[in-house]
């Protein structure tokens, strides 16, 4: 019986096709997404990473919202222009909290990988109001509706539960003063300023949008960017411990 | 055959009338409840959907008394052709939408004052509307209608089902609306071609298992020994993107009364499995999909058989293989390990064997009938759009290798690349396939005006040659001027000055795109006078459309 022969079961039997295709497309994936949740490369752990503030969080919300990541990659390639352009490529450890990742895959603007503490809050400010009124030949679209929306901060305890669930390690007390920290971290002259810090060491609080009588969309997508890649201390990072 | 009315509603229509109520129930509740007005927007365009399905549900059965509908008429089947109907005037209005919004998005990267600056008109909100409007509205469209008309016509059989059908059709769409008003309002997972939030994807699911149970269902009522190739590819199709979906969807909702989850997946991995998604819904959705199409639409068209039956053995297995590998050649350089990408190169090389495999037979069909691409424009577009398959198939593993991927990557050489299998390959297909079906559907003998199908042609190849030509030079150039460096080892461009250097580019890419519009609305002129005023065909059989529900 020749091999076109045998063949014939699979145009005959419905249900035999459709076995053979389910068996023949589990392949690939499986031999390159399962060995991801093995590797050292790819779960290492990086001295610096913490989870997102509830204002970093409910920024990087309104840059998903947005459709940012469009634009703007957050993925630094270990190539020498890219490295003196935008700073030293990004670690697998540095989206490990993303969930979902935004590395993106086009550059209409820059990286923002390392954005944070590039420019100030002030610049930021005008550049997403206006972005042609710092960058006159600016294609980005303008976002003046950012300054005057609230942050929605209602659920924002569930939202740190959600990602707690997916496997980012918020303590039960970081998600039951989420809606605290949220207000704090832009409100540098208020009472719950240490407590927060003592919760999230190293963060930025400042009023990011200028404006210090509500907590903006505005003020959270500054307090985003400004900490985008910032957390990982290169100068004593070492780049051997985990070769890819 | 029995014509007496039946005393109760089948149990499909039960099956369908329930499981609606409940929907339209559970949605009035949420809307109720939820303080997110996206989310109550949704709920209620939900509740308003499924109470409708579910009221024409009841009122067919109290007005046709439940009569079954016979299988054959006049010993022919009875094929089900409403959906169908339904599902190729989608897809031409779907189309002509999604062109339009990709035509704006291209315009305001030529002159972002287009953005308006308001939350729902500005680019980052738009290109989501237009990915999703092109791939899954107008190709999702053509794919369900011409799977249904295929898989019947190849099977000699009526669809199972007298609900079902209309549910998968009307069910896909109703998808669509939620997805695509979610996105300018602002509800999206951020994940490429898998935008639509948790709750879209949930009902997308339901939907997908009931279309792949109507298509399985139908090739067990075959009449004929074999399957027919154009079955596997849909099948594999079918498939696959249940298992695409389902994986890389799986999110956790901050609520069942919010839009916004949380992807499951974080980081490296989320960003494997995306692309895992994101190239195999290149591969299956708008390859596999559409190889189904042209294995039935040009050997019909052209009057051939399928050049080599062997080799669509061959490239059918061989490409369901291999594709389902190339997604990590999009994550070259990054912190993805490089066993990875690289094995996705290198599976990606291989690919270009069964796709040029699936060109051949595509193309080969047509020794003995060149000279009909002389004078049928709808066989020249269909024939035209498989060597774009054949060159996009080319390009595709050529910026897979890691060397071109760091040039190419991140630029718009891929916005070219794209395009040149979507508008090229997918678009014509598309649009030779909806010039045979829709005169096929209505009975007409052909389309109304085979001159405006010349002038469709050739307004919307010059549209693609000035679309990826100019994707070309800005996508290599802007590459080239990253890296450029000047005599004293400084980096001789700042961003913004390539990003400058882009705009001339950006504003032909504009005309093409405006050129590739136009086009698809003659089609549409032209589709609908064929329904209008087309010539009928003489009549085969008397047909049972007149028994089937919901017309």
């Amino acid at each position: 019986m020749s091999l076109w022969k045998k063949h014939e079961i699979f145009e005959k039997k419905s249900f035999v096709l459709l076995v053979g295709i389910v068996i023949v497309i589990a392949i690939g994936g499986l031999v390159e997404i399962v060995p991801l949740f093995y590797l050292k490369s790819t779960i290492e752990k990086v001295e610096g990473m913490r989870p997102y503030t509830p204002l970093e969080l409910a920024g990087r919300n309104v840059y998903v919202r947005e459709g940012c990541y469009l634009c703007h990659s957050q993925m630094i390639r270990p190539m020498r222009d890219e490295i003196e352009r935008y700073g030293h490529f990004s670690l697998a450890a540095e989206s490990m909290y993303d969930h979902p990742f935004q590395w993106g895959s086009k550059r209409t603007g820059p990286d923002l990988a390392r954005v944070g503490g590039k420019y100030s809050d002030e610049w930021h400010l005008d550049h997403l109001i206006d972005p042609r009124s710092v960058v006159p030949e600016s294609i980005m679209p303008g976002y003046p509706f950012l300054s005057e929306a609230k942050v929605e901060d209602r659920e924002i305890s569930a939202h740190l539960e959600a990602n707690a669930v997916a496997g980012v390690p918020y303590s039960q007390e970081q998600i039951d003063n989420a809606r605290l920290d949220l207000r704090a971290q832009a409100d540098p002259e208020g009472n719950d300023v240490d407590a927060f810090l003592e919760r999230y060491p190293n963060a930025i609080v400042r009023d990011f949008d200028g404006n210090p009588g509500e907590v903006t969309e505005m003020d959270a997508l500054i307090a985003y960017l400004q900490m985008m890649g910032t957390l990982v201390d290169f100068s004593i990072y070492d780049d051997k411990a985990n070769l890819r | 055959m029995a014509q007496a009315k039946a005393k109760y509603l089948t149990l499909e229509e039960g099956f369908f009338a329930a499981f609606l109520l409940v929907l339209a129930f559970a949605c009035v509740i949420i809307a109720g409840k939820t303080y997110d007005q996206v989310m109550a927007f949704h709920t209620s365009i939900g509740a308003l959907f499924a109470a409708s399905g579910a009221f024409i549900i009841f009122k067919n059965y109290f007005d046709d008394g439940g009569v079954d509908i016979p299988q054959e008429v006049g010993g022919k089947p009875n094929y089900n052709l409403g959906p169908i109907k339904f599902g190729a005037w989608a897809a031409v209005f779907w189309g002509v939408a999604g062109f339009t919004v990709g035509l704006i998005i291209a315009l305001q990267l030529a002159y972002p004052v287009l953005n308006f600056d308001l939350p729902w008109t500005n680019f980052g909100r738009l290109r989501p509307l237009h990915t999703s409007a092109v791939i899954f509205a107008f190709g999702g469209n053509v794919l369900l209608a011409s799977s249904f008309y295929v898989v019947q016509r190849t099977c000699r059989a009526r669809m199972p089902g007298r609900i079902a059908p209309w549910f998968v059709i009307l069910g896909y769409n109703a998808f669509i609306v939620i997805a695509g008003t979610g996105y300018l309002l602002g509800a999206t997972q951020s994940k490429e071609y898998a935008e639509p939030e948790w709750y879209a994807d949930l009902w997308l699911t339901i939907v997908w298992v009931v279309y792949l149970l109507v298509f399985m269902g139908t090739l067990w009522k075959r009449k004929e020994p074999h399957i027919y190739v154009a079955n596997w590819f849909y099948l594999a199709f079918i498939v696959t993107i249940a298992m695409l979906h389902i994986v890389n969807n799986l999110t956790i909702p901050v609520s069942v009364f919010g839009t916004k989850s949380y992807i499951l997946w974080s980081g490296v991995q989320d960003a494997m499995v995306q692309w895992w998604y994101g190239h195999n819904a290149v591969g299956f959705f708008l390859t596999a999909g559409f190889l189904a199409i042209m294995y039935y639409f040009i050997p019909k068209r052209a009057d051939r058989p399928v050049y080599s039956y062997r080799l669509s053995i061959v490239h059918f297995w061989a490409l369901i293989f291999l594709y389902i590998w190339a997604g990590p050649h999009h994550l070259h350089y990054t912190a993805l390990p490089q066993w990875a990408s690289t094995l996705g190169a290198t599976f990606s090389i291989m690919l270009w064997m069964p796709s040029w495999g699936g060109m051949i037979n595509g193309l080969m069909t047509l020794s003995g009938a060149w000279d009909k691409l002389r004078t049928d424009p709808v066989l020249r577009m269909m024939v035209v759009s498989v060597a774009f398959y054949g060159m996009s198939t080319f390009e595709g593993p050529l910026m897979s290798l890691r060397s071109v991927n760091s040039l190419s990557h991140y630029t718009d050489w891929t916005i070219g690349h794209v395009h040149s299998g979507a508008l090229g390959w997918v678009g014509y297909i598309s649009f030779g396939a909806l010039y045979c079906l829709i005169p096929w559907l209505w009975k007409k003998r052909q389309v109304y005006s085979l001159k405006l199908v010349n002038w469709h042609f050739w307004i919307s190849t010059i549209g693609i040659v000035l679309y990826i030509c100019a994707m070309w030079v800005s996508g290599i150039m802007q590459g080239l001027m990253w890296r450029a460096y000047d005599r004293l080892g400084f980096l001789e461009y700042s961003f913004i000055e390539t990003v400058e250097a882009m705009h001339p580019f950006y504003v032909i890419r504009a005309m093409g795109g405006a050129l590739f519009v136009i086009g698809s609305l003659i089609m549409a002129y032209n589709l609908y006078m064929t329904v209008r005023y087309g010539e009928a065909e003489e009549a085969e059989t008397a047909s049972g459309e007149a028994l089937a529900p919901a017309e």
